[in-house]
């Protein structure tokens, strides 16, 4: 399993990688393996989405934590995708699923039906959206913004809640 | 040209001579002259060197990351409510409505990604990584070249292994697969004679010793007091076919299972020949009165060899023992546990079978090291009283992965080719919902 995997892997690929994520070589390797165990169709890319090594690798890097930036011997030379604002980003994109910057009422809604299945019904869950916009909401449009949303959480701690501790 | 073929005949004649009588005869008879223990002790040393030699390569790599375990990533496994609890603690609580925060979605978002970078499932269906290399080409992650010393071992293990080691164990393979199809039929003949049943056996144990030395097994069986008797069900973990040559080379046991075509399906029209095994046609496997009723029948019959099943129905990787189907513990006789674990330094037991053929994989095993591994017989348990067949599957689950050292695991081993159900994923949507809006259950109205 695992050298086939490495050989299909060049290493200038890795190379890039680690610049633009700042995951060691060895931890690249090692994803790569579980990316090829998880990828069934063997076609390089998982599920409908088509989410390729290079993207899988990206999304993954918005999950280390911020303390391993020192570790690295050359920093990038624009925002690491593992800072605050970048993993609060990947959060925000996960409720504008029209990629418009908005989180609208209805995205909100369909996000919030994802999570609770079947177990509130409508109109209550209704009100909390129209709640939580309305707490949000500054400019009045009806919508989040992403600014809008720093604002909101501003006091969570993300570095923490949206890391994860990758090993090796 | 001649003296060619005759000189080939010759080396052949020699080298058939020299298996049956340094290998045959012995397995045959069960005792050893030693050839494999020397080679085990020459073979311990090597890997256990050739680890020194590559951790002191690595020494400088280790002391800075310093990670004993083998995963790709460290889990906190806060529960729902405490990790909700904690991103909501910025915001004060609401008065009406429903507690709903933005942050609620990092808890899904972080167990997601771990989930799709390590699960314990997934994991249990490809090879065991090694902590450190073994010098097979296989298992090469991260190959580095240290020294000249550790290649040139590697170089001669592949001679070794390909050239000597594999024929040899073929060769031997052969001999035993066709003495067994050739000795249960000539016992078949045979009336029911009681020298019948005792000749059946005889045959039988032969042929698996032989296979076994055709594998290069070196087999450690522990509390053979507890061995399984005659009428009752012994169970073991699943990691390979080989599992019934490892459990067979001390005992008879009745094999359960479908019936197949090909060389298989000839091995199984020949071994029920002299004894009764209990084998199903695929459409009968559907019908599972009829399976339960038949393996009942043969359980009450006490002249009858104990049957050996399966219960997580497909093969694992050997390091954890995932869910027992609870159809063998509803049959109602003695149950036998078994616990197996190989050892991965000496070759990998494990058939991936979405990966490798049988033969393919069979030719892996003979190109491994070696195969070792431990069989512990376990004490008999039954069913108890208000215990119902989950339980005691539950139950008996447990024992095994104690005594193996093994991660006991309540998921399905069917999960290897099937989806997850739906209602894993309702659970978790109705256990966030009553986080939403509280346990006031008059309005969780849909």
């Amino acid at each position: 399993m695992g050298s086939r995997a490495s050989t299909l892997l060049r290493e200038e690929e890795i190379e890039e990688i680690k610049k633009e994520t700042g995951f060691s070589h060895s931890q690249i390797t090692r994803l790569y393996s579980r990316f090829t165990s998880l990828d069934k169709g063997e076609n390089g890319t998982l599920r409908e989405d088509q989410v390729n090594f290079r993207g899988f690798m990206r999304t993954l890097a918005h999950f280390r934590p911020v303390e391993d930036n020192e570790k690295n011997k050359n920093p990038p030379t624009t925002e690491p995708l593992n800072s605050r604002t970048n993993k609060l980003l990947f959060a925000f994109r996960l409720y504008d699923l029209d990629r418009d910057d908005k989180i609208s009422r209805d995205e909100l809604l369909q996000v919030l039906r994802m999570m609770v299945g079947v177990n509130i019904s409508d109109e209550q869950l209704g009100s909390i959206a129209d709640r939580t916009i309305q707490e949000a909401d500054q400019n009045g449009d009806n919508c989040i913004s992403f600014q809008e949303f720093m604002k909101v959480l501003e006091k969570v701690d993300v570095e923490q809640k949206m890391s994860i501790r990758f090993l090796h | 040209m001649e003296e060619f073929w005759a000189g080939v005949f010759w080396a052949m004649k020699i080298w058939l001579i020299m298996i049956i009588s340094l290998i045959m005869i012995p397995a045959m008879f069960g005792f050893s002259l030693g050839i494999s223990e020397t080679y085990m002790t020459i073979l311990m040393k090597t890997l256990k060197w050739a680890t020194q030699k590559i951790q002191k390569a690595n020494a400088e790599e280790r002391a800075a990351n310093n990670s004993p375990s083998n995963g790709l990533i460290l889990r906190e496994n806060g529960s729902m409510e405490k990790e909700l609890g904690e991103l909501r603690r910025s915001r004060p609580k609401p008065p009406v409505g429903g507690d709903f925060t933005l942050s609620d979605c990092f808890y899904f978002i972080r167990r997601g990604i771990e989930s799709i970078v390590e699960d314990e499932v997934t994991q249990r269906f490809t090879s065991e990584e090694l902590v450190s290399w073994n010098l097979l080409t296989r298992t090469n992650n991260n190959f580095q070249y240290i020294s000249l010393k550790l290649t040139l071992v590697y170089g001669l293990g592949i001679f070794v292994r390909y050239c000597i080691l594999a024929p040899l164990r073929i060769t031997l393979a052969c001999i035993g697969l066709s003495w067994l199809v050739i000795g249960t039929t000539a016992v078949g003949f045979l009336p029911n004679w009681r020298i019948k049943f005792w000749l059946s056996e005889w045959v039988h144990i032969i042929c698996y010793r032989i296979c076994a030395r055709g594998l290069s097994a070196a087999i450690q069986y522990h509390n053979r007091e507890n061995k399984p008797k005659k009428g009752g069900i012994c169970v073991a973990n699943h990691t390979s076919p080989i599992d019934v040559v490892i459990l067979c080379n001390d005992g008879g046991y009745a094999m359960v299972g479908q019936v197949h075509g090909g060389l298989m399906g000839v091995l199984q029209r020949a071994m029920v020949r002299s004894c009764p095994h209990v084998w199903f046609e695929r459409s009968e496997m559907k019908d599972r009165h009829l399976v339960t009723k038949r393996l009942k029948d043969h359980v009450s019959d006490k002249t009858k060899l104990p049957i050996l099943i399966f219960p997580e129905g497909t093969c694992v990787n050997n390091t954890s023992v995932m869910m027992f189907k609870k159809g063998s513990f509803e049959i109602g006789g003695t149950i036998y546990p078994v616990a197996i674990k190989y050892d991965p330094k000496f070759g990998d037991a494990f058939w991936n079978s979405s990966k490798y053929s049988m033969v393919s994989y069979l030719l892996r095993m003979m190109t491994s090291w070696a195969l070792v591994c431990n069989v512990w017989y376990l004490p008999a348990m039954h069913q108890q009283e208000g215990e119902d067949a989950v339980q005691f599957a539950n139950r008996v689950k447990s024992a095994i992965a104690h005594q193996g050292g093994l991660v006991d695991l309540q998921w399905d081993g069917g999960l290897k080719r099937a989806k997850v159900k739906d209602t894993f994923k309702e659970q978790q949507q109705k256990k966030y919902s009553s986080m939403v809006v509280g346990d006031d259950s008059s309005s969780n109205s849909d």
